[in-house]
């Protein structure tokens, strides 16, 4: 029983590791500027956790394997452990797993812990059961005033937006959000009712959005294309098709497009949806 | 230190009757049981729904007739709907989490065994015992009505009728037609709170779901006084706190986990059913627009708050569902590698660690959450160093199994399982810990392969071995060797074979609490992986049929047991199996010796129970000089 359950533990972990390393099942490629460092760093972790995973297991395979009660009458080894080897072990481990953590704050810190950079576009993402809202600010490049009290999706103002102000004249909101290439971009999150999570996987990118709270971030896309976007948060029944494209955009497609005013904004954005396709997976 | 003297005031008569010796007992053995088939069935429960909810995954539409029977709503012509799906993905993570993994472990086996292990002759406060066991079954039956107050109409109209006794009908719809409420076992706000404007299965459902956890928690937390004081104040004579079994100190840390987590997740849940019930806004921000209208009155609240009481639970709350199996594999491991455990006090001191540490870990469940980014720094750092005395406890398993004479029982095998299990699902939390990489890793599939195996499974062979190894002493009958090896097989083969491509579906960015995966042109290459995992999930729930019936087969049937079949050391093996009413039948034990002296050099045996006067062996020490647990102290 102890040979065959030794086995079983070494083909489950062959089988394991071969899982990651065939790269049939892979992350999407990215296309954000801070998408290869994710991915650079989930590649460091995941060798360190493969190598542990696989020395572990082999080692747990290894002594079932070896030390079976064999009937020859022989005692197990008296040892109550080894000092020497706790102190090895613990520091070994601890160096590895913080020096790790800090690894791990790297992108983080450079998206999280500064201010979009100067020169970064704006638009408000404003997400609803079961669908996507992107505020943009117009030709004048400031957001009209928005009000709760004035969300009416009957009349199809989704985002609350107050017409009585003049910066909102110019104003667009679409179902579908168009970004441009190689230039920050600041998205400012809402919610109308719970909380959801914008998630474009080619992105590398993930946050919440919540009700009650406006929440500040960038990224900088640097592929052309068209992307889904999904709600990775749960908000309700129809949580699995709350789903909407992301278009990336060349410079002067972008510039053209959110000059326009809201009726053109959408005439256009759907030419430029069917333009693009998506990436083959 | 503890002596002997409480005996007497504890001592309480064997009951005649019936009803107080099987339903209402204040024996702690009894109640241990109670809970072992509490979770046997909450267990069965949750199993049922992983299978449904993987079929609807992989084959949406299928018809299954008992569905359509059950809940004729959520399953029109027996086919799920994405409702029923997420309410299912709430079911079953509820029930697992709480009636299974919280119950079985601690409530289960330790209720049976630490006082047998530590000498006593019962819990410090037996009606507390018997109190938090019936507490927690009324929380069961509660979260079986939240299926039915959503799931089915008839059940649904009833809480209706209570809505209109309250005054408050819209708080108390409910026949939504899924089968439960949908909020998955998080059940974040504000869409827990808003009630039934925020669509179906936010109904009645969710007031029962909320319920339910609270009395859970007031059950638990009872519990856990109750294991505190009894270790504290009423170990035997000679049963010092280092000689005493890793499952004791495992216990002994989950109660103080659980002390101090519940009381935050009941007075959540109680501000929770506020914002629903009340008009209070503790979790639900001003100008909220749900379903086409302004929602009116609720000002001031903050949806981030429910994720920080959650959490601050949440978080211990997995400790408090895998420590006790650590225990239990520690003690099963030692026990038939025949070698002491290798490096008691730093398995002792890793228990702690990981315990304390447990709280300050929280927040890595809210890295995408608008948290600021700086406290997410710190959590991420605090999270990873959670790994080192994970690690220093899996080096510690290995150091036992080195050199040793294994005896490869069920028990054993679902021990070492448990290490291995331990090591897979528990070393992807460097991935999942690190702010950077959650960009990606956030809500998807590698999450819940994660918290599976380590969590979930890993847990569970941590019961399984605990039951195949003590259900001689409960019951005084061996369960069916063969059985259990067979269902050892199929068990660790099918888990690997189910949890190990969720990472692969993460890899591919899928989310999780997804009803359909047809949406999203990034998921088309998943196919193949869902249905390998459904075929592979049905397989290894259907091997349960080998444990359930063993179980209670062995139960009426099973070889008769001796009081010490597996020659272990602790004071259980000392007593007939199984034991008498009061344990030790009015005789006090004495200990003399640490919790794990096998193949002591000299000694008669290959194990020295702790109840075996001290002898002078030659060529050994027995009082610990390597200075690694061993005796604890000289006489």
């Amino acid at each position: 029983m102890g040979r065959l359950l030794g086995i079983a533990i070494w083909l489950i972990t062959i089988a394991s590791v071969w899982m990651f390393l065939s790269g049939r099942w892979w992350f999407p490629a990215s296309i954000s500027e801070h998408g290869p460092k994710v991915d650079s760093q989930f590649m460091i972790t995941i060798i360190v956790v493969g190598v542990a995973f696989t020395a572990a297991q082999v080692g747990l395979g290894w002594v079932v394997f070896k030390f079976r009660d064999n009937a020859d009458k022989q005692r197990a080894t008296y040892s109550h452990g080894n000092n020497r080897l706790e102190v090895l072990w613990t520091v070994v481990t601890a160096v590895i797993f913080i020096s790790l953590a800090v690894m791990g704050q790297r992108v983080w810190a450079s998206l999280h812990l500064h201010s979009a950079p100067p020169g970064s576009y704006q638009i408000e993402v404003v997400a609803q059961q079961f669908s996507w809202n992107f505020h943009y600010p117009g030709k004048d490049n400031v957001f009209g005033k928005t009000d709760p009290n004035l969300i009416d999706d009957s009349a199809l103002n989704f985002v609350g937006l107050d017409d009585t102000d003049p910066n909102a004249k110019d104003d667009a909101v679409v179902s579908t959000l168009a970004i441009p290439v190689n230039r920050p971009v600041e998205l400012i999150l809402r919610s109308k009712d719970v909380t959801h999570s914008f998630f474009v996987p080619q992105l590398r990118f993930k946050q919440d959005l919540v009700p009650g709270m406006g929440i500040h971030v960038h990224f900088t896309a640097n592929t052309i294309g068209k992307y889904e976007l999904a709600c990775a948060e749960l908000c309700g029944m129809n949580h699995y098709k709350m789903k909407s494209y992301m278009l990336v955009l060349p410079q002067n497609e972008f510039d053209e497009l959110v000059a326009l005013p809201q009726d053109k904004f959408q005439t256009k954005k759907d030419e430029l949806f069917n333009k693009y396709q998506l990436p083959n997976y | 230190m503890a002596e002997a003297a409480h005996a007497e005031v504890h001592r309480h008569p064997a009951p005649t009757g019936f009803i107080r010796k099987y339903i209402f007992s204040i024996d702690h053995k009894v109640i241990g049981i109670q809970y072992i088939l509490l979770a046997l069935t909450a267990v069965l429960v949750g199993m049922i729904m992983s299978v449904l909810m993987r079929v609807n995954l992989t084959w949406p539409g299928t018809h299954i007739h008992i569905m359509e029977t059950l809940f004729p709503q959520g399953a029109p012509g027996g086919a799920m709907t994405p409702e029923f799906y997420l309410s299912l993905v709430t079911m079953h993570g509820t029930i697992m989490v709480f009636f299974v993994l919280t119950t079985a472990p601690q409530g289960g086996f330790g209720n049976y065994f630490l006082p047998i292990q530590i000498g006593a002759d019962d819990m410090a406060f037996p009606v507390l015992n018997m109190l938090s066991f019936w507490v927690t079954f009324v929380g069961f039956v509660v979260i079986l009505l939240a299926i039915f107050a959503e799931g089915n109409a008839t059940v649904g109209g009833w809480f209706t009728k209570l809505g209109d006794v309250l005054h408050s009908p819209e708080a108390w719809a409910g026949g939504s037609g899924t089968v439960g409420p949908i909020g998955g076992w998080t059940g974040y706000a504000p869409l827990s709170a808003l009630g039934k404007i925020a669509g179906p299965g936010q109904g009645a459902g969710v007031n029962l779901w909320i319920i339910s956890i609270a009395i859970f928690c007031v059950g638990s937390l009872l519990g856990a006084l109750n294991f505190i004081t009894t270790l504290l104040n009423m170990r035997t004579r000679g049963m010092s706190l280092m000689r005493m079994p890793l499952t004791c100190w495992a216990w002994f840390t989950t109660a103080i986990l659980a002390l101090l987590s519940f009381p935050v997740l009941l007075g959540g849940g109680i501000l929770l059913l506020l914002d629903r019930m009340a008009g209070t806004s503790f979790f639900i921000p001003g100008g909220l627009y749900v379903s086409g209208a302004t929602v009116p009155l609720h000002n001031g609240g903050s949806p981030l708050l429910w994720q920080h009481l959650f959490w601050f639970f949440g978080h211990p709350e997995v400790y408090i569902a895998i420590l006790p199996g650590m225990g239990a594999t520690s003690h099963i491991l030692s026990t038939f590698a025949r070698k002491p455990v290798f490096g008691y006090r730093a398995m002792v001191f890793a228990i702690f660690a990981i315990g304390g540490l447990g709280f300050f870990v929280w927040g890595h469940h809210m890295f995408m959450s608008g948290m600021s980014p700086y406290s997410a720094v710190a959590f991420s750092i605090l999270t990873l160093s959670i790994g080192v005395p994970s690690a220093i406890k899996t080096f510690n398993w290995l150091g036992t199994l080195w050199g040793a004479r294994i005896r490869f029982t069920t028990p054993m095998l679902f021990a070492i399982g448990f290490v291995s299990l331990f090591v897979a699902g528990g070393i992807t939390g460097l991935v999942l810990g690190q702010t950077s990489l959650d960009f990606f890793f956030h809500d998807t599939y590698f999450v819940t392969a994660h918290f599976h195996l380590v969590m979930g499974v890993a847990s569970i062979f941590g019961m399984f071995a605990a039951t195949y190894f003590w259900f001689p002493k409960m019951f005084g009958r061996m369960m069916n060797e063969s059985w259990g090896k067979l269902h050892f097989w199929i068990t660790f083969i099918g888990v690997y074979a189910i949890f190990v491509p969720f990472h692969a579906m993460g890899l591919l960015g899928m989310p999780r609490r997804y009803a359909r995966f047809d949406e999203y042109e990034f998921l088309k290459n998943s196919k193949g992986l869902v249905m390998f995992v459904t075929v592979a999930a049905i397989i290894t729930v259907t091997a349960q049929v080998l444990f359930y019936f063993n179980f209670f087969w062995s139960m009426f049937k099973g070889k008769k047991a001796s009081d010490n079949p597996w020659e272990a050391t602790t004071l259980e093996w000392s007593i007939p199996s199984p034991p008498p009413h009061d344990n030790f039948a009015g005789i006090v034990p004495v200990v003399y010796h640490g919790a794990y002296e096998f193949s002591v050099p000299g000694a008669p045996n290959d194990f020295i129970m702790q109840t075996e006067p001290e002898v002078t062996v030659l060529g050994a020490d027995l009082g610990g000089a390597s200075g690694n647990g061993g005796n604890g102290h000289k006489h």
